[in-house]
Formats: C-alpha cells, sequence, structure tokens
C-alpha cells in the first residue's frame, strides 16, 4: 500500500502562520493540532462488489504533536474480508469443478458463468507508526515503520523521509525511501507455477510452504505554491519489487481449440518487477470552494500503462461541505504475460489471468458531506466504482468467442470518518 | 532513455515555472492555512482509496511510499 503523503506544508503553514501571528503563538493554522494533544482520526469503510468481494474496514490514527515540529502518529487498521474473487477460470457451456486453495475440497461454478474462488476470507491487522522530527534548518524528517498480518501474508518495513523548504517556504523538496520484506504462506503451501492443478482428493504439488517478497520504494517530489489561493505538487516514484509475485490463488484454463477448457494450471509471474509513475497535484480556492485535481501517469518493466485522473470540488458553505468526486483510470496496456486463457500446446515461460493486468477502465463517481466540528470533524462518503474490459477478445476460440470474458466488477464503497482533539 | 528526458523536461518545467512565480508571503497565507488547502488534509481517505484500487488495479504509486503489503494484490 501506498499511503504516506507528504506532511511538508502542514509544517510551513505552521511556521507561516505562527511568522504571521508572533504575537499569540497559540493560534494555529485550522485543523492544527495543539502541541500537547492528541488528534484521534476514525473512518470505518465498508466496501461491497456485486456478487463479490465485501469488505469491513475500520481505521484508527492517533496523532500526538509533541512541540511544535515534532509529532508522533500510530495507526491501527483492520481489513476483513469475505465473499469471492475470480480464480483467473474461464466460463464454460457447462458447469465447472475446481479444486480449493487448501486443496481440502471442491466448489463448483455453474454454466456461463466466470469461475469465482468462494473461499475468500481473510482478516488482516496493520499497525504503522510515524514520527516527524525537526531536522536541521528548514528541514522534517519522518521516520516510518508498519508491520500487518493476515492468515496467509505478513508484511513489515520501514522507511524514512525528507522533507526540505526553502525559498521562503514557497518550495518544499521531498526525498523518501521505504522497504518491505513480505512472506506470504498460501494455504496448501506454494503452488508451482504453470502446473496443472490436481482434481481432489489428489494434492497438487508444491514448491515450499512460503516464499518472500521484498519491495524497495523511493519517491522525490516537489511542493510549490504559486499564488495565494493555489499549490501544486509533483512527485515520481519508483518501486522495486522481487521474489515471489505470483498469486498463489490465481488459475489459468488451457483450452483446446473449441474452447473448452482441458486443464486448469497455476499462473506464474516473473520474479522482478520495477515500477514508476509521476503524478501531479493541484489545489486551487475559489473564496470558500476548493477544487482538487490530479493525474498521475504509471508504466513498468511489465508493459503495464496507466493513467489515472482525479477530479474533487468541495462546495464550502462554512459549517458544512458537500465535495462531488470523480475518477477515471485507464490502464491502456496490459502485462506482456496477460492471457485470459492458453492454447493447448502452448509453451510460455510466465502467463497470468489475473484480470488487474490486463486493458482496463475504472470509472469511479462519488460524493462526500462533512461538517467541521470545533476541533475536529464528521464526514461521510459514498462512492460508486465500475470496472471494465475487454468482455470478448479477438481470437477467442469456440464457445469463448460466446463468453463474456470480462464481465463487470461494480462496487459500492460506504465510508463515515469522525475525528477530534484528545 | 525517453524517461530520464521527461523527467528533467518536468522538473525544468515545474522549477522554471517555481522562478518565474511572485514568491507568496506570509501574510497572504490566510487562504492556504485552511485545512482544505491541504495535500494531506483527509490522511484516513487518501489511505483507503489506495487500498482499494491498489487491490483493484496494477497501477501503484505517485502520492508516496511506504505503508504495508498485503495479499490482495
Amino acid at each position: 500500500m501506498q499511503l504516506k503523503k507528504s506532511n511538508s506544508l502542514r509544517q510551513a503553514l505552521a511556521v507561516a502562520t505562527c511568522g504571521l501571528f508572533a504575537a499569540a503563538p497559540t493560534i494555529h493554522a485550522e485543523g492544527e493540532i495543539p502541541v500537547g494533544k492528541w488528534e484521534i482520526d476514525s473512518s470505518l469503510l465498508y466496501y461491497s462488489e456485486q456478487d463479490r468481494v465485501r469488505a469491513f474496514e475500520p481505521v484508527v490514527r492517533a496523532t500526538k504533536q509533541i512541540t511544535e515540529d515534532e509529532s508522533i502518529s500510530l495507526k491501527v487498521v483492520i481489513d476483513s474480508l469475505t465473499g469471492a474473487s475470480p480464480s483467473g477460470a474461464v466460463p464454460l457451456t457447462t458447469p465447472q469443478t475446481f479444486t480449493s486453495p487448501s486443496g481440502n475440497a471442491t466448489y463448483t461454478t455453474p454454466a456461463n458463468t466466470t469461475p469465482l474462488d468462494p473461499t475468500f476470507l481473510d482478516t488482516r491487522i496493520a499497525l504503522s507508526l510515524d514520527w516527524t522530527r525537526p531536522f536541521g534548518t528548514d528541514r522534517s524528517i519522518v521516520y516510518q515503520a508498519h508491520v500487518s498480518g493476515e492468515h496467509d501474508y505478513t508484511s513489515i518495513g520501514a522507511g524514512a523521509t525528507i522533507k526540505q523548504d526553502f525559498n521562503k517556504r514557497n518550495t518544499t523538496l521531498t526525498a523518501g525511501f521505504a522497504y518491505n520484506a513480505d512472506t506470504v504462506q498460501p494455504e496448501g503451501g506454494v503452488p508451482l507455477g504453470l502446473t496443472a492443478q490436481p482434481t481432489f482428493p489428489a494434492v497438487k504439488t508444491i514448491a515450499g510452504g512460503s516464499d518472500d517478497k521484498k519491495v524497495l520504494d523511493a519517491l522525490f517530489g516537489v511542493t510549490q505554491l504559486i499564488s495565494p489561493s493555489t499549490i501544486m505538487q509533483f512527485n515520481y516514484t519508483y518501486g522495486r519489487d522481487s521474489g515471489y509475485l505470483t498469486d498463489p490463488y490465481k488459475l489459468l484454463s488451457v483450452v483446446d481449440l473449441g474452447g473448452v477448457p482441458v486443464q486448469t494450471i497455476y499462473e506464474k509471474r516473473p520474479d522482478s518487477r520495477t515500477r514508476q509513475a509521476l503524478y501531479w497535484r493541484g489545489l486551487t480556492s475559489f473564496g470558500k470552494d476548493v477544487l482538487n485535481i490530479s493525474y498521475r501517469y504509471y508504466w513498468d518493466d511489465w508493459d503495464i500503462k496507466a493513467h489515472t485522473f482525479d477530479v474533487r470540488y468541495r462546495f464550502d458553505f462554512g459549517s458544512q461541505y458537500i465535495e462531488p468526486h470523480l475518477r477515471y483510470s485507464i490502464q491502456s496496456q496490459a502485462a506482456d504475460f496477460y492471457r485470459p486463457f492458453l492454447r493447448q500446446g502452448e509453451s510460455v515461460p510466465f502467463a497470468s489471468a489475473d484480470y488487474r493486468l490486463s486493458e482496463m477502465t475504472t470509472n469511479t463517481i462519488g460524493i462526500k458531506y462533512g461538517v467541521p466540528l470545533k476541533t475536529g470533524e464528521f464526514a461521510v462518503r459514498l462512492e460508486y466504482l465500475q470496472q471494465t474490459g475487454d468482455d470478448h477478445p479477438a481470437g477467442a476460440p469456440g464457445q469463448l468467442a460466446t463468453q463474456d470474458l470480462f464481465p463487470d466488477n461494480k462496487a459500492i464503497l460506504i465510508q463515515v470518518n469522525y475525528s477530534f482533539f484528545w | 532513455m525517453n524517461l530520464r528526458i521527461l523527467i528533467v523536461a518536468l522538473l525544468f518545467a515545474v522549477f522554471s515555472g517555481c522562478a518565474g512565480l511572485e514568491r507568496v508571503q506570509p501574510w497572504q497565507r490566510g487562504e492556504l492555512a485552511r485545512k482544505a488547502m491541504r495535500p494531506d488534509a483527509y490522511p484516513n481517505d487518501a489511505f483507503l482509496d489506495e487500498h482499494v484500487y491498489f487491490s483493484k488495479e496494477s497501477a501503484t504509486g505517485g502520492q508516496g511510499i511506504g505503508g504495508g503489503g498485503c495479499g490482495c494484490n
């Protein structure tokens, strides 16, 4: 996950505000936590896909402002998932039976239906700590540490981000690094990629009980005040993943000339990935209203390319606000090993039918309603998202030509926020 | 190589644009001091959005780094 954003403006503004009100140092920029106080920022998310995954996710972030320039923030997240997830296998005109990931049971997919693995059930707990300290003149450093665990995946990581203000605090340069060491312990062991999934009660051949993944991330950014009502942010991020990057639960159908699956195999992805992104964000106010726009261009050495646009407009009525939101994201190029199915006799080094690696579009529309309180805020957010892709890829043989190979994924997101000082 | 040129060009555009900007003085920052004008005003919203899209799309990054891995992608 990518969570940490620049805190530098907050600090720049705190200092600026203190300079402005030098005779009254207790006055803070709006939302600033008074020294010695805690801010408790809590959220509750309900996420539900049509016929697929449901998630319930509380988040509590507690931040203590130790001094004007030093703070510590602890975040706890519990992520509870249930439901079904596309396995990667193709639909067929007759029902199909698959072995569950644990290898101890089977499930049957009805005719002409995208196979969904119904055993998707998990609870993840994550803890993270941020410690922000002053570090020389107009400079601060944020130390980050986190740990998370779920029944088949653990992650531990640390990082540091340095921010340097200059140009009378009109400009902030940011540089950060983070490192994650993850371990995946799939149910039933790590399957051998591109080998057949055995039919229950036969047991799959495994490469081992667990495998590792390492993630290195770097960020370089500039935040610039453009005018008394406009601010812009520009970031470049670089990420390098290595180790076990395959999804141990995803499958792939091998089909004959009639498009009928003759075998179901485990997917296999390369063991390294280099990710890069350019990100731009602009915030500008029109009276009380605020326009917040961002654009990201993403590319990686799996050949995936994506453009993401995000627009929010805050209609601010003083005692309350309404903020419509639109997001448009297009994966304009698929991973070079993305294959919705394989043909019998075909030999490939890597293959995955995971729809998230394909060309696709995600559209989101949402609205947020918020009520600023004396020392915090209450807000409710509602969003609807829809993912669409290539339903009928060219060259799909036989019965596959009549199947919807990319059924739309539709989801709603409801979130309640409450924050206060303590 | 093209990528390096693109990055350098973008950085140059940002900095050359900045050089031509009139500096915003401390007493002009009333508007910028509002919570709604901070890029990180709602960290929980940003975190949850990132978490949802990280598990539903391939593209990640740009806004920040660190956090934690999950088996969702």
